[in-house]
């Protein structure tokens, strides 16, 4: 397309301009190329590549003990769920029973680091909206989340605590006590959330009907996790092909057939509430005995390919693990669920105004260094 | 028919904001329900958790004697290249030879607290300390040496 002028319009007279790689709605370096029609959009072009650190290619010098702790940086949200995808892709090929308590620990982390990042999607959802108050309740509760991370596994947001063969230490003497509380503040406050934002008028203009995905279109472009959920394609991979502790739980499948922006955002409430209740089914039963199994020191995969699928809290997370029979992984190759679910951006923003992009991209969730990797 | 409708959608949407109002307002008069932290005011009484990985330290006994036997595992452990050990050998009082470390190097500008290094080391002479305030003004600042000048290894140690 040859551009006119001062390269913002175009010869037919749509105006470019571009949203990013800076934009404080963007939550990261993602760069919107958006070609306007007066306020409506008429055609989006996300530019990837600004926070690309080839961490699949750096993983293949790195053992496999070593390697895990780079995924905490993919999905920073959900760093708990990348770090399990390769350690559980690992022990497949290793053929390592894992100890029950390890897939306990393991399962409850996770739904751990999946109310938390839920709850900070759900503040920033509000801050992109115009709603600056809700982030502050989010992360009051999302703060004894983490200061559970910090005393069980050491950080709170990058833990690495994921190791082949089960968890990297036991869980801290005072776990069950403070997930109990936390779990009683959330229950207490979860009402707030709806008060605040589900239920107010103009959050439910600018999210009712905006950013529209059918079904076929969820599947075609390949969505997973809550974002396909609220179109009603059923993509739990916990309920599909349970792993760890999920076999043991009972849980609901979250599903809602909206499509739009609200439908999206009810689902993760939902899904909130559903992390609380597998949470409560495990934290009095958590099987004593070794929280890892034991493996070499210096492990060596077998030659093959291992595939490993997990739900993270935005989608499905694949790992794709080539071994050629050596120390280190031939290849490498994440399939992440954030890079999939932008690609449905193009389509659904197209017709839309510009503030309804900003809704569209908040629901998407996206979390930019999973995207570029 | 309409008037019913319109005017029951201002009510609706004013019952909606005044929920909301109300919640804030609450916590507006409750100052002290959400928790936030004065960080710089607190540094007398804050306390990091015991696990809290801040950096790589090597801790050193009344007799400035170390557990770190030059093994290199914590090196082979190491995902970027942050620890580098720098050997020699030293000569026992009965005459042998033996491998002990003359600098631990460690790159706190490059380490990501992974922890692997201190699951790696066999004879726990490595652990993360809980200081969180690592900022300075010459990265060179950031290269240390963990063992204290003039330290020696632990009687009993191998």
């Amino acid at each position: 397309m040859r551009l006119l002028g001062d390269d913002i319009l175009t010869e037919e007279g749509e105006f470019i301009i571009n949203m990013g790689p800076q934009h404080p709605s963007t939550h990261g370096v993602l760069h919107l190329k958006i070609w306007l029609e007066g306020e409506t959009i008429k055609r989006v072009q996300p530019h990837l590549g600004y926070i690309h650190r080839s961490i699949e290619k750096m993983s293949e010098s790195l053992s496999y003990r070593n390697f895990i702790f780079a995924t905490s940086r993919m999905d920073y949200l959900s760093a708990h769920m990348n770090n399990e995808a390769c350690a559980l892709a690992v022990e497949q090929g290793l053929e390592v029973e894992v100890p029950q308590r390890a897939k306990v620990i393991r399962t409850l982390m996770a739904e751990l680091t999946r109310l938390s990042s839920h709850q900070l999607w759900w503040g920033c959802t509000g801050l992109d909206l115009g709603a600056v108050t809700p982030f502050f309740y989010a992360f009051r509760e999302r703060e004894a989340i983490m200061s559970i991370m910090e005393e069980t596994c050491g950080a709170r947001l990058t833990q690495n605590y994921m190791v082949p063969g089960g968890v990297m230490a036991d869980l801290h003497p005072d776990f069950q006590k403070h997930t109990k509380e936390v779990l009683t503040q959330i229950k207490d406050k979860l009402h707030e959330y709806d008060e605040v934002l589900s239920g107010n008028v103009i959050f439910e203009q600018r999210t009712k009907g905006v950013g529209f995905l059918s079904k076929e279109d969820a599947i075609s472009y390949g969505c997973t996790g809550p974002m396909a959920r609220a179109s009603g394609v059923s993509c739990d991979i916990r309920k599909l092909k349970p792993y760890s502790a999920y076999d043991q739980v009972q849980f609901e499948e979250i599903l809602d057939t909206g499509g739009d922006c609200y439908a999206r955002y009810m689902v993760r409430m939902a899904e909130m509430k559903q992390s609380v209740s597998i949470i409560e089914q495990l934290i009095d039963n958590i099987p004593e005995g070794d929280f890892q199994a034991k493996t070499k020191n210096v492990i060596k995969l077998p030659k093959g390919e291992f595939y490993q699928r997990v739900e993270t809290a935005r989608g499905e997370l694949g790992v794709y693990l080539v071994s050629d029979g050596a120390a280190s992984p031939y290849r490498i190759k994440y399939r992440s669920p954030n890079f999939s679910n932008l690609s449905a951006l193009p389509h659904m923003a197209k017709g839309a105004k510009i503030g309804d992009l900003v809704a569209i991209m908040a629901t998407i969730d996206l979390v930019i260094p999973d995207i570029d990797r | 028919m309409f008037l019913k409708e319109y005017f029951g959608t201002i009510y609706k949407a004013s019952k909606s904001l005044l929920t909301g109002m109300k919640l804030t307002g609450y916590y507006f008069f409750h100052p002290k329900e959400i928790q936030t932290h004065e960080y710089p005011d607190n540094r007398g009484t804050l306390k990091m958790a015991d696990r809290f990985r801040g950096e790589v330290i090597m801790p050193h006994d009344a007799n400035n004697e170390h557990r770190c036997t030059g093994c290199q595992a914590c090196e082979i452990a190491c995902p970027n290249g942050t620890i580098k050990i720098i050997t020699k050998q030293e000569i026992q009082p009965d005459g042998k030879k033996k491998k002990r470390i003359d600098t631990f190097v460690y790159h706190l500008e490059l380490c990501t607290m992974c922890n692997l290094c201190v699951v790696a080391c066999p004879s726990d002479a490595i652990v993360m300390g809980q200081t969180f305030e690592h900022s300075v003004y010459d990265k060179k600042q950031l290269k240390k040496v963990l063992n204290k000048p003039g330290s020696k290894l632990m009687e009993g140690v191998e």
